[in-house]
């Protein structure tokens, strides 16, 4: 990974997303964090800005504090039941997805397309695929279930126009079409990446460029993205990664375990 | 799968627990005796979820024993799963996920089977296959969900899913088919010699799995006495009379992890992953030859993997005790 310098700060790419990404958790919420970067940045702003933030785990944990580290190699090992408040059935912890008590939805991405919609199933035809990949887990579940932000590396083979397949449902075809599919409730919210953060547009679903992270233009985000992006008027510029947060991070992730 | 297994009939659900010894008696024995408690074709679900509470010891002893073409299910996949598909014990994995673990990156061994149609994958969401063991759980056919529904994943399910209506609101839900598993290989810390089960830390799916299934063999790090379950019958999460065999098996998830008894052993997994995926036909075959078929005993296997690394393993596990 090469790194970039801003300032007097160098950071990696993986540590730009996790900031980033953190940054748009809010005190209070009730987070399903999957493994990796997602697990890292609800990690990262439970200790700075919102420290009533609750992360769960589909292992079955609710409210657990990692230990700086020791870092779980997924969701589903002890050291992601560390100080938690409670621990309980796999498949009752995604049922409270169901039943409405998580705010937000925050996991990584293979492909992602101009809806939103994210493929970790397969590379190529599902019946006839160039590469099988691991698959959903607990993503449609809370893709569907609830709102989602995303946090993946911005290349073009990622940002695709169609994913090759819809493993977690984003805003499916735009518009209205995911309430029509019959997912009435969630949807799509933010998509974090080493270069931008972006939403989708409130009637069409269509991405839309929000903000850029220091030192990048939207047209290099277009031209590492293989759709048309929208922009919004008023797009801003992210504050660039403070050195306590990257020393959070660095403590957290010692061996770059989630971050190299 | 064939549209008479999809579901089982309520018939012979409640005629096979019917026909079980349910009384009070004790069934212990060793792996090798409980391996002949499945057959080739079964139905096996597995405890634990990714690294955790992995039946290793008993996935290892199937293997040994040349049990062929069975359908696995389990809540999410990883090194197990590459063992199943290489060394031809099943031909069929049901599961929401399946690669070794996001630090060792997608397995080959699994996109070598999968991608060269020697074997299926067949993908569910995490909270489907949980509902479904629930369904088989409570003896009722198939669950409704709210998920799964405008995805890939369901179409590809084909007949196995059903949208449908709720007959009060009338509102837009995915019908779930329940799993009834012929056999349940589940890893617990403690049981008793009737197969009382006790579990520390997380559940997993393995309380639905093991009421799911037809018969539950149960591998424990130690054997307890019925006295020491009965002065905590609150922790006892799987009741005897499920319970067909209870193996005792120290270390029995290796190189995986018990919760609050060791860690995963992170040298096996990566010794692991650099072998398939340089090959993984070859590299596959080998860690079978060294660790699944060459070793006299689960001790002797043990021994293999190290003292040293065993203790390690041991430490980390108990750390959450002093939390």
């Amino acid at each position: 990974m090469t790194e970039q310098t801003s300032a007097s700060i160098a950071y990696t790419a993986s540590e730009l997303i996790a900031i980033m990404a953190g940054r748009l958790l809010v005190d209070g919420q009730i987070v399903f964090a999957g493994v990796g970067i997602p697990l890292l940045a609800a990690t990262l702003a439970q200790r700075n800005h919102a420290p009533r933030l609750t992360i769960l785990f589909e292992g079955g944990v609710i409210g657990p504090f990692i230990v700086p580290g020791e870092l779980p190699p997924s969701t589903n090992e002890q050291r992601c039941t560390r100080r938690a408040n409670m621990v309980l059935p796999s498949t009752d912890v995604l049922l409270l997805l169901q039943r409405g008590y998580i705010d937000v939805g925050f996991m990584g991405g293979a492909q992602i397309d101009r809806f939103g919609n994210l493929n970790s199933s397969f590379i190529g035809p599902a019946d006839k695929p160039t590469i099988r990949l691991p698959g959903t887990g607990g993503g449609n579940d809370i893709s569907s279930l609830t709102y989602m932000i995303v946090a993946m590396k911005h290349e073009k083979r990622r940002f695709v126009e169609h994913v090759d397949f819809i493993t977690s449902p984003g805003w499916i075809d735009g518009g209205a079409s995911r309430a029509e599919r019959g997912l009435p409730m969630g949807g799509m919210w933010r998509v974090v990446t080493d270069l931008a953060v972006m939403g989708f547009d409130e009637e069409t679903r269509e991405m839309e460029v929000l903000a850029l992270h220091p030192g990048v233009s939207f047209e290099q985000v277009q031209d590492n993205t293989g759709f048309p992006l929208r922009r919004v008027p008023e797009i801003t510029t992210t504050a660039l990664p403070r050195s306590e947060e990257l020393a959070l991070i660095r403590e957290l992730d010692p061996g770059r375990l989630y971050t190299a | 799968m064939s549209k008479e297994t999809l579901v089982k009939s309520y018939d012979t659900l409640r005629r096979d627990v019917a026909a079980r010894d349910r009384g009070l008696r004790e069934k212990v024995m060793t792996l090798e005796e409980a391996a002949t408690l499945v057959s080739d074709g079964d139905h096996v679900a597995l405890g634990g979820c990714t690294l955790s509470r992995t039946p290793m010891a008993m996935i290892w002893a199937l293997i040994r024993a040349r049990k062929q073409g069975l359908t696995i299910s389990r809540s999410i996949t990883s090194t197990e799963g590459d063992l199943v598909f290489a060394s031809g014990l099943g031909r069929k994995i049901i599961s929401s996920w399946f690669s070794q673990g996001i630090v060792w990156g997608i397995s080959k061994v699994m996109r070598h089977h999968v991608e060269k149609e020697l074997a299926e994958f067949d993908e569910w969401s995490h909270m489907a296959i949980g509902l479904r063991f629930r369904a088989g759980a409570m003896g009722i056919p198939f669950m409704p969900v709210r998920s799964m529904i405008g995805s890939d994943v369901a179409r590809i399910r084909g007949d196995e899913v059903k949208p449908m209506n709720c007959p009060f609101t009338g509102e837009r839900l995915m019908a779930l088919p329940a799993l009834n598993p012929d056999v349940a290989l589940i890893h617990v810390q403690r049981a008793d010699a009737y197969g009382n089960a006790q579990l520390d830390g997380l559940q997993f799916m393995d309380i639905d799995i093991a009421m799911a299934a037809n018969k539950v063999i149960l591998t424990t790090e130690r054997i307890v006495s019925n006295d020491q379950i009965r002065r905590a019958p609150d922790h006892t999460r799987i009741p005897f009379f499920t319970v067909e065999a209870v193996v005792e098996v120290p270390y029995g998830s290796v190189p995986h992890e018990c919760y609050g008894q060791y860690e995963p052993i992170f040298a096996q997994l990566d010794r692991y992953a650099a072998l398939t995926s340089k090959d993984p036909v070859a590299g596959a075959k080998q860690y079978l030859d060294e660790y699944v078929y060459g070793p006299k005993s689960w001790p002797d296997y043990l021994s293999m993997v190290g003292m040293e690394t065993l203790l390690t393993a041991s430490r980390r596990g108990r750390v959450i005790f002093n939390d």
